[in-house]
């Protein structure tokens, strides 16, 4: 009984109230919170393209046969190749690779359509600038594609006769929409709540209401749960805003559970919450939360995976990307919208959150003191 | 937790605070009886606003003890927090809130519930007169009512003790001298108060005086006794006094 009314009379309760009531008059915070991830999200799903379509593409057809020419005309067909010029010599095609008129280039030897032919494995020869690794990827793997296409074709008649290795799996069109909104979800979540906090605590101080405020019995925790946990609602709407928009403008498919979506993303919520109030706690206005703010958001934009592969990164910026919430959030992300995993996946992710979750929540209620130096 | 007994509301011994090379407070003893209203004086930058937060576990002393309503600053800081009430000089309130849900916030976090909660807020928002404005934005009020609604949210929990930063400051006459009789009347009902100010007129309402000057106490009594420690008619001419020393001191 005593218990159950301590906890009916915390402070907690007054502060979450208080919080709210202040947020629904916030007018403009309220519409930038959710303005901002829709913004966002059509600005990076329209402009971030990583795949690229169109490379502009040097032929080299030593074969001159049917065979060849159709390769050719499914390399064409996948949008992924503009063939800009055709070279009768390797020299020739060395220059226009080197002078950046093409990026790719195909080169069918004189037996490819011998060996279409008799059965045995085909092969071509598909070189690519690599200078610009995420176009040279694509490419790459719009070749296999393409190949794989015309070895679909071939099988008809008998066995296969192209032979595909690679094939890039859970996103077969390559379009980067599909693989960015995802990450997305994170990346403005990280920002847009770290943010919101830190500034709503440094706010707090800068107009003297925290003197009041402290001056109080408040416990810290109330005062520091009480900060954060209005924050949990604006991010599950961010949340919901990106899904939804994300299917509308982007089709981004939905293949896991919902639900275990929603209750993983509690976990990087409030961690991205709890780290907003430790920043609170290191800087003294406003325009200091925000600086640190965004100097956050960069390790998390290069090296977390969003943007690049981590797998291709040196040790130290792996080891950066661990320490950071969205790495793990990431994860899960893609897992769930994209590849439809389930717990039995995402587990170690889920715990890694939790971990900071708990972690961060002690660290910022330790580090906040009830004085004003 | 047993209540210690007290006679006095602040006993301060050598209490000091220093920020890097910068001494705010230096060697500050004194004793404040429960149930005296009594003023704090000085020059701005003199340390009275720092001694007010060390006394409200606002701010860690440097050096010496103090105890207020018979609590450690150091050790009891939450206990104090309990029992005292505090505005500050700027107003601390929440301007995107009512004057109702200020008043509402302050009760519940000082611990007032339900029917006691509305039965105290009500007697508050009668005493102060604040009944007709219970709607507004706290934002909106102009000073006299701000400095109203500050008094009645740290009055909320009936604190044994209350520390008032310069409340009068920016302030019409008319609602200073409301003010003050409400001062008055917490200090018949045996509530201790420590004000600063710099109106001679509420320097001359405080049973007794403090000054400070460049973070040291220099003289502390009743009206007469300041008068005469310092050789001169008025209060105001002792505040010049000191005023030319410190600037004395500086050149």
């Amino acid at each position: 009984m005593s218990r159950l009314r301590r906890l009916v009379e915390a402070p907690l309760w007054a502060m979450l109230w208080k919080e709210l009531v202040q947020l629904r008059r916030d007018r403009m915070t309220l519409g930038l919170m959710l303005g901002i991830p829709a913004i966002q999200l059509a600005l990076f799903g329209f402009a971030i393209q990583t795949e690229v379509r169109h490379v502009p593409t040097v032929v080299l057809d030593e074969s001159h046969s049917s065979e060849s020419r159709r390769l050719v005309e499914v390399f064409r067909n996948s949008g992924n190749f503009d063939i800009v010029a055709r070279v009768s010599d390797r020299h020739a095609l060395a220059v226009e690779i080197e002078t950046g008129r093409a990026n790719a280039a195909l080169v069918i030897p004189p037996e490819f359509m011998r060996d279409v032919r008799r059965g045995r494995p085909a092969q071509a020869q598909v070189i690519v600038d690599a200078a610009d690794p995420l176009a040279s990827q694509a490419a790459l793997s719009g070749a296999q594609l393409a190949a794989a296409a015309r070895a679909g074709e071939l099988a008809g008649a008998g066995p296969a006769r192209l032979d595909v290795r690679v094939r890039p799996w859970y996103n077969p069109g390559l379009r980067s929409p599909v693989y960015i909104v995802p990450g997305i979800i994170g990346v403005l979540l990280s920002l847009t709540l770290v943010l919101i906090t830190s500034m709503a605590v440094v706010r707090e101080r800068e107009r003297g209401t925290l003197e009041q405020l402290i001056v109080t019995p408040i416990d810290k925790t109330s005062l520091v749960l009480g900060k954060i946990l209005p924050f949990l609602l604006i991010g599950y709407v961010q949340i919901t805003v990106i899904l939804v928009l994300g299917r509308v403008l982007f089709r981004v498919p939905m293949l896991g559970s919902l639900p275990l979506l929603y209750l993983l993303s509690l976990a990087f919520i409030v961690a991205s919450l709890a780290l907003g109030l430790l920043m609170s706690t290191l800087v003294r206005s406003q325009v200091q939360a925000m600086q640190l703010s965004f100097l956050f958001l960069l390790p998390n934009i290069l090296l977390s995976g969003f943007m690049f592969p981590r797998q291709a990164m040196p040790e130290l910026a792996r080891w950066i990307g661990a320490a950071l919430p969205l790495t793990y959030f990431l994860t899960i992300l893609r897992g769930v919208l994209l590849k439809g995993t389930g717990w039995a996946e995402l587990w170690p992710e889920a715990l890694a959150l939790v971990g900071f979750a708990v972690g961060l929540v002690v660290l910022s209620v330790a580090r906040f003191h009830k004085t004003i130096e | 937790m047993s209540e210690p007994s007290w006679s006095n509301a602040v006993v301060a011994e050598g209490l000091r605070k220093s920020f890097g090379p910068l001494v705010a407070v230096e060697g500050l003893s004194m004793t404040i009886r429960r149930g005296e209203v009594f003023g704090f004086l000085g020059p701005n930058g003199s340390g009275k606003t720092t001694t007010i937060r060390m006394l409200c576990g606002l701010m860690e002393p440097s050096g010496g003890t103090a105890t207020v309503v018979g609590y450690d600053v150091r050790r009891d800081a939450e206990q104090i927090r309990r029992r005292i009430g505090y505005m500050s000089q700027k107003f601390g309130l929440y301007d995107d809130l009512s004057v109702g849900e200020n008043l509402k916030f302050y009760a519940s976090i000082y611990g007032l519930h339900g029917a006691g909660r509305r039965a105290r807020i009500a007697e508050l928002l009668a005493d102060l007169g604040l009944a007709p404005r219970v709607g507004q934005l706290a934002g909106t009020l102009s000073g006299g009512w701000k400095q109203r609604l500050a008094l009645a949210c740290a009055m909320a929990h009936r604190p044994a003790m209350l520390f008032l930063d310069e409340p009068t400051a920016g302030v019409d006459p008319a609602s200073r001298r409301i003010f003050w009789h409400k001062i008055h009347d917490l200090a018949a009902q045996g509530t201790t108060i420590l004000v600063t100010t710099h109106y001679m007129d509420e320097a001359a309402q405080c049973g007794r005086l403090a000054f400070l000057s460049r973070g040291r106490l220099i003289a502390v009594g009743t009206v007469a006794e300041v008068l005469e420690h310092f050789h001169q008619p008025t209060i105001e001419d002792v505040f010049i006094e000191l005023q030319r020393r410190d600037e004395g001191a500086v050149v």
